[in-house]
């Protein structure tokens, strides 16, 4: 019998703790897919956050390691630089990367560290009961915006993908989504692409995942994906928002010195 | 071997090449801006890494990841930057992850000056972020101890699998004294906990969180395990210099700047003919409380002194244990202090009547 899908052995046999309909775990998959399929799992590291992911250390059977809130992208700096053979990537939520983290990930994106970050954008803060995000929307209701995000009050959401492509150093950067079975095989490609341009050595490369946190959103899983098509792609349109790798790419990678 | 002209803090940095390291991160402040210069200098011609990074919280956090490829690595800062460290290094310790931390202290609270002070020991030495973990901490007194000191402070920190310290302040990390650079061969390590790329073997995991299913009592156990390596470095790793505490009546205590001051003050009393003596502890974790304490069988009184409001001296009380009175005398805001201050202070140690009285410096 001819074997279709198994177990990426990137990923440990175990099931997935995380609540039924999040998106960690299609996410989790998908990265042990990559790792598995360009073969690197022999010099991958991963970081997880501190988020509801923080447990990917205990998912993923590669070489893990666990650190303080939203400051992946430092730690993978200091792994890269010492361990330029090393496949590192980070795996961050919204509350890690944009708002604790912004700093690093800002930064380590200007000056285009050779790394994978993959970015987990459930609209709120899922490990802490569901507070408001830097990724909350305009109106939505959480644990610490009640009566829905009141800019006025509470700030505007930020756009990670469109804020980082405004700066000269990372070469790819897409927004994806995995609400359904072809936006999944979308972000498959993404994230291949993601540790692809690393395994390269091409630069910095970003891909950031529409996802849901039903539990958090109050929502049944079916209606979380709703709220994934109607509101937050409207407001976080999916798509490349940056990739020197292609078409003008060598272009863009003269300037930055990295060829 | 020949001497070379060199400030402390260009010594720290070239000694921590020497060690081996290969890897520095690090963000502006005054007064330790000339280890970030020469690292960025010195490190790329020897196929090392430099980074200014974009704060003490990256910087850090570099080091975090320098240190668990199994890299040596380091970053070096002044107090306010330190205090931005102080998570980094609770994860590091609770990790069990080595780097070399150096804080050249300068005038505080908040954004203070930019003077000498002693005013991080607290930090320092109690575990200056949250949970129960120490740091392994020296505290030079001359250009050549930094130097010295920093080598050890690698092997140490590979040894105990703990970042360790570096407590100087802006005296030493600016002044200039002849100093020898030795030649080393760093001192190879096997660390099989690093993360290599798990060629061949299950995923590793490096992590200071211990709450999966199945793990109740694990943080308690992962608690106990640091303890012990405390434990370990309480009994092997204490370091202090004595200077005529034999027949001392007035034993001093002081670290780092203060107790180069103090060691003045203690010759002029001894030339007065007062029995003087100086205790200074090189480590301040581990404290040398056995060896106070055997000295405070025999001496009549302790006068501690520091550039703060009395921080050690609690330490020192504690190793006393009521054995004799212990006075203080420390000028905080980054004030150094001065030989005759530490000399009226004796005074009046060995002839008032309060001998516990907190004397200010004179201004
Ligand atoms: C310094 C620090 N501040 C706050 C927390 C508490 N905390 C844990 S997870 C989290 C938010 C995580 O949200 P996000 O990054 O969006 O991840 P998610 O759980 O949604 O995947 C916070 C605030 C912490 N662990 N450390
Ligand atoms: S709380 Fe939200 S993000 Fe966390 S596991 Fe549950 S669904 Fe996923
Ligand atoms: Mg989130």
């Amino acid at each position: 019998m001819h074997k279709v899908f198994s177990r990426p052995s990137s990923l440990k046999d175990k099931p997935f703790r995380y609540c039924p309909g999040c998106s960690h775990g299609v996410l989790h998959r998908i990265v042990g897919e990559t790792i598995d399929l360009l073969g690197v799992r022999d010099r991958a590291i991963g970081i997880a956050p501190v988020g509801c992911a923080v447990f990917a250390y205990d998912y993923f059977n590669i070489d893990m390691i666990e650190v303080p809130h939203g400051r992946p992208p430092a730690i993978a700096t200091g792994m890269k630089r010492s361990r330029p053979e090393a496949i590192v990537f980070s795996y961050q939520g919204d509350g890690d990367l944009a708002a604790i983290g912004t700093a690093e990930i800002v930064h380590a994106a200007a000056r285009g560290e050779n790394i994978t970050v993959i970015f987990v954008n459930n609209g709120n803060y899922g490990m802490t009961g569901g507070q408001m995000a830097p990724t909350t929307l305009p109106g939505q209701k959480t644990t610490t915006t009640p009566g829905g995000r009141d800019v006025r009050l509470a700030g505007n959401p930020l756009r990670m993908c469109e804020m980082l492509a405004t700066l000269d150093g990372p070469v790819y950067i897409e927004r994806v989504s995995v609400d359904s079975p072809r936006n999944v095989q979308n972000a498959t490609k993404a994230i291949q692409r993601a540790f692809k341009n690393q395994i390269e050595g091409r630069g910095f490369s970003f891909v950031e995942a529409l996802s849901m946190c039903p539990t958090d959103w109050g929502l049944t899983p079916k209606q979380a994906l709703e709220w994934v098509r109607n509101s937050m792609m409207k407001y976080y349109p999916l798509g490349v928002y940056k990739d020197i790798g292609s078409a003008q790419g060598v272009k863009g990678q003269e300037r930055m010195g990295q060829v | 071997m020949p001497k070379v002209l060199i400030t402390g803090n260009e010594a720290l940095a070239e000694a921590a090449v020497r060690a081996g390291c290969r890897r520095y991160f690090g963000y502006p402040i005054t007064p330790q801006n000339e280890i970030p210069e020469f690292m960025a200098r010195r490190l790329p011609e020897i196929g090392g890494t430099f980074i200014q990074a974009e704060s003490e919280l990256a910087a850090i956090n570099m080091v975090y990841g320098a240190a668990a490829v199994g890299e040596r690595a380091m970053t070096s800062s002044s107090s306010p930057g330190i205090s931005l460290m102080q998570e980094a290094l609770s994860f590091m310790a609770a990790s069990e992850l080595p780097a070399v931390i150096v804080n050249m202290q300068r005038g505080g609270p908040g954004l203070g000056n930019i003077s000498p002070s002693q005013a991080d020991y607290f930090q320092a030495v109690k575990g200056g972020g949250h949970g129960d973990y120490k740091l392994l901490v020296y505290a030079p007194s001359t250009i050549q101890e930094i130097v010295d000191l920093t080598v050890l402070a690698f092997d140490k920190a590979d040894e105990y699998r703990n970042p360790v310290m570096i407590l100087g302040d802006g005296v030493l990390g600016q002044m200039m004294e002849p100093v020898e650079l030795p030649d080393i061969t760093p001192k190879t390590v096997d660390k099989p906990w690093a993360l290599t790329g798990a060629k061949g073997r299950p995923g590793k995991v490096i992590r200071s969180l211990f709450m999966l299913p199945g793990e109740d009592g694990a943080l308690e156990r992962q608690n106990y395990k640091m303890k012990a390596k405390y434990d370990r470095m309480c009994e092997h790793e204490v370091l202090c210099e004595m200077v005529q505490t034999d027949d001392a009546e007035i034993v001093l205590v002081a670290f780092g700047t203060s107790a180069r001051i103090a060691k003045t003050a203690v010759h002029l009393a001894r030339v007065e003919g007062i029995k003087a003596g100086l205790i200074r502890p090189i480590t301040l974790f581990p404290f040398p409380e056995k060896i106070i304490a055997e000295i405070a069988g025999r001496a009549e009184r302790f006068l501690v002194v520091e550039m703060n409001l009395g921080q050690m001296v609690e330490d020192v009380r504690l190793a006393v244990n009521g054995k004799a009175p212990v006075a203080f005398y420390g000028r905080p805001g980054g004030a150094v202090l001065a030989v005759d201050d530490i000399l009226s202070a004796i005074h009046n140690c060995v002839h008032g009547k309060e001998p516990e009285k907190i004397y200010t410096g004179s201004e």
